[in-house]
C-alpha cells in the first residue's frame, strides 16, 4: 500500500503509540485486502464496549480500568501490547452491546457483565465514543451523506447505508473500526470505489412484496442465492419506508452477505435498471415467486417445532418508533399469556419517546418490556427457561437457534403478538 | 504431490490437516470461538471444529462480526492453523489478519476442488505457495 506523509507519520508513531498501533494494524490490513491506498473517513461505527468474556476475565485481574485499556488494545487495534486509550480522532458511534443493569430482572444475565458494560459506556464516553448503542445508528442521528466515506460495522447497518442512504463503507470489523476511530483512515477498496457499486444479478419479483414480512422473506432469499454480490430489485414492489428496507437488508445480509443492493426509482444510486448495473451485465436473471418465497420461509422455520411459546422477540434490527407504537396498540387493554415474555427492542433515543408518547406504559401494562442497547442474539440473554421464542425479525430467526440452541418461529408482527397473548404459535405462510 | 500458487494474504509458513467446505463461513453466529466449532444451522461442517486445522473455505458471509469471532478462537487457543479461500472480503481479509495463522487467496487452481479433507497441506504464505499431500497417497506411504 502507497501511504501518505501524514499516514507515514502515524505509521512512526508522531502521533502516539495507540495510533502508531492503528495504522500498523491498517497496513497489514489494506495489504490482506491487496488496496492500493487508505481514504480519510469522518464517520465511524464500531463497538469497544462490549463485555467479552476475555474482559471480563482481564477486568476481574487487572481491576476495570486495566481491563477496558487491555481490551481495547487485543480487540480493537490487535494489539497484545497494553497500550493506553486515547480520545478518538473523528466521529465514531458504539454499536449495539450488552444490556445495562437496568434489565437486571428480566433474565439470568450475570450482573458483573452489566455492570461491566455501564462501567465501559463511561470509559469510552469520556474518550469521544458516542454511546448510540443501537444496531441502527441511523435512526438516532448518523445519518451519513450520499458519497460520505464510513467505516461501519453490524451488517445490516453497512447495507443500508451503503444501499439506501448511498454513502461508501464495506463492512468493517472491530479491530478496522478501533483503528479507523483514532486515525481517521480506512482502505480504499470494495464499495468505497464507484466500480464497484454496479448491480451483478437482476431479480425479477413476480409476487407482491408490499408488508414487513413480504420485506424479510424476499430478503432472505435473495441473500442466500447471491451470497456477496449486488441484487437489484425489479418487478411487484410496493413504495417500501425506511422499515421496510430495515428488514429486507437484515435478512439478505444474514443469510448471505449482501452488503449493497439497488432498487431503481428508489435508491439514490439507481434512478432506472440500466443506471444500477452501469458498464456491467447481470450475471444471473434471477426469479421471484411463490415457490421461492416458501422455500426462505420454510428455511427460516427450519429449527421451528414445538408451537407452545416461551418468549416473543420483536425489535431486531431495532424498532422504529413506529413499530413500537403498532406493537403497543395491539396490546392495549390486554395481558400476555402466563409464562409468556414478550421484548421490544429500541435504541434508548427512541425509547425516550416513546416513553413520552404513552407506548411504554401500555407494553408494561399488557406485562411486556422495552429493552435497549442490546438483543439476545448478541447478548445471549433471554427470559428464564425460553425454549421457543417467536420473532418477527428474519436475522434474529437466521441467528438464534444456531447461538442459543433455542427453536425460533419466524412470521408477522401481528401473528407475533398473537402468540404472547395466547402462548400459542398459530402463524403460517398465506 | 500437487502444488497451488496464490498471494499472500498473512505471512508465514505452516502445515496440518485440510477442513474442506463449500460453504461459506459466518463468525458470529456461525462459529464457537471457546471450542472453533461450526454451528450454524444448515451447515455442512455444523459440528465440527477447525481447531490445529487448515481450513480450506469459499469465503465469508454474515455478521461484521467475524473478524472479532476469530480473534476470539485465537485468544481460546483454537483458532485454525491455516487459511485458503478464493473470495476476498472485507470480512475475510481482516478476520485472517486477527487470527495472526498464514493465510493465502487466489489460487491458480480452485482449492475446494482439488483439496479434500484429510489431505496434508503446507502453505509458505510469503511466496504464495501450497503444497497438497493427497490423504490416499498419505495413507498408502
Amino acid at each position: 500500500m502507497k501511504l501518505t506523509d501524514s499516514e507515514k507519520a502515524m505509521l512512526d508513531g508522531k502521533e502516539g503509540h495507540a495510533v502508531q498501533k492503528a495504522m500498523d494494524l491498517l497496513v497489514r490490513y489494506g495489504d490482506a485486502l491487496g488496496a492500493e491506498r487508505l481514504v480519510d473517513t469522518k464517520n465511524v461505527c464500531g463497538t469497544v464496549t462490549a463485555p467479552t468474556p476475555w474482559k471480563i476475565e482481564m477486568a476481574k485481574k487487572r481491576g476495570v480500568e486495566h481491563g477496558l485499556h487491555a481490551g481495547f488494545s487485543e480487540m480493537n487495534l490487535d494489539s497484545d501490547e497494553v497500550i493506553e486509550v486515547p480520545r478518538v480522532k473523528v466521529y465514531t458511534c458504539q454499536l449495539i452491546q450488552q444490556y445495562g443493569p437496568d434489565t437486571a430482572n428480566l433474565h439470568e444475565g450475570s450482573r458483573d457483565v452489566l455492570n461491566l458494560q455501564k462501567q465501559a459506556d463511561g470509559f469510552f464516553g469520556s474518550r469521544g465514543v458516542h454511546i448510540m448503542a443501537t444496531c441502527t445508528p441511523y435512526q438516532v442521528g448518523n445519518v451519513p451523506v450520499r458519497g460520505e466515506h464510513c467505516a461501519w460495522m453490524e451488517s445490516s447497518a453497512v447495507v443500508y447505508c451503503n444501499s439506501v442512504l448511498g454513502a461508501r463503507t464495506n463492512t468493517e470489523g472491530t479491530e478496522s473500526t478501533g483503528a479507523a476511530s483514532l486515525t481517521g483512515k480506512i482502505p480504499d477498496w470494495g464499495f468505497h470505489l464507484s466500480e464497484n457499486r454496479f448491480g451483478t444479478h437482476l431479480v425479477k419479483v413476480e409476487v407482491p412484496v408490499e408488508d414487513m414480512m413480504d420485506w424479510g422473506l424476499l430478503g432472505y432469499w435473495v441473500g442466500e442465492i447471491v451470497q456477496d454480490e449486488i441484487p437489484v430489485l425489479s418487478g411487484r414492489i410496493a413504495q417500501p419506508e425506511l422499515i421496510k428496507l430495515k428488514h429486507f437488508g437484515a435478512a439478505a445480509s444474514s443469510s448471505g452477505g449482501v452488503e449493497m443492493y439497488h432498487i431503481p426509482g428508489v435508491t439514490p444510486e439507481a434512478p432506472s435498471v440500466e443506471a444500477a448495473f452501469g458498464p456491467r451485465r447481470p450475471v444471473q436473471t434471477l426469479s421471484y415467486g411463490n415457490k421461492e418465497r416458501r422455500i426462505a420461509y420454510e428455511n427460516l422455520n427450519h429449527s421451528a417445532k414445538d408451537r407452545k411459546i416461551d418468549f416473543v422477540m420483536l425489535g431486531c434490527p431495532h424498532d422504529s418508533i413506529e413499530q413500537i407504537w403498532l406493537a403497543a396498540r395491539q396490546l392495549e387493554g390486554k395481558r400476555l399469556h402466563t409464562g409468556t415474555e414478550l421484548w421490544i427492542h429500541t435504541p434508548r433515543a427512541l425509547r425516550e419517546v416513546a416513553d413520552r408518547s404513552g407506548y411504554t406504559k401500555i407494553v408494561e401494562d399488557a406485562g411486556g418490556h422495552i429493552l435497549s442497547d442490546s438483543c439476545p442474539a448478541i447478548s445471549r440473554m433471554m427470559p428464564r427457561g425460553t425454549r421457543v421464542v417467536a420473532t418477527d425479525s428474519a436475522k434474529q430467526a437466521h441467528y438464534l437457534p444456531a447461538i442459543t440452541g433455542v427453536q425460533a418461529w419466524f412470521g408477522s408482527l401481528q401473528e407475533c403478538i398473537d402468540a404472547a397473548l395466547t402462548g400459542t404459535w398459530s402463524g403460517g405462510l398465506p | 504431490m500437487l502444488v497451488l500458487r496464490g498471494r499472500k494474504v498473512v505471512g508465514g509458513r505452516t502445515e496440518g490437516e485440510a477442513l474442506v467446505t463449500k460453504d461459506t463461513i459466518s463468525g458470529w453466529g456461525g462459529i464457537d470461538p471457546q471450542t472453533g466449532t461450526i454451528i450454524e444451522m444448515r451447515h455442512e461442517l455444523r459440528g465440527q471444529s477447525f481447531k490445529g486445522k487448515i481450513l480450506v473455505f469459499p469465503g465469508a458471509k454474515g455478521s461484521s462480526g467475524w473478524s472479532a469471532f476469530f480473534h476470539r478462537a485465537r485468544l481460546s487457543g483454537v483458532a485454525p492453523r491455516g487459511m485458503i479461500f478464493n473470495k476476498m472480503t472485507t470480512k475475510v481479509a481482516l478476520g485472517a489478519v486477527v487470527t495472526h495463522s498464514p493465510a493465502v487467496t487466489d489460487l491458480d487452481q480452485d482449492p475446494l476442488k482439488v483439496i479434500e479433507t484429510g489431505d496434508w497441506v503446507e502453505i509458505d504464505a510469503d511466496q504464495g505457495i501450497v503444497k497438497v499431500t493427497k490423504r490416499k497417497e498419505r495413507s498408502a506411504g
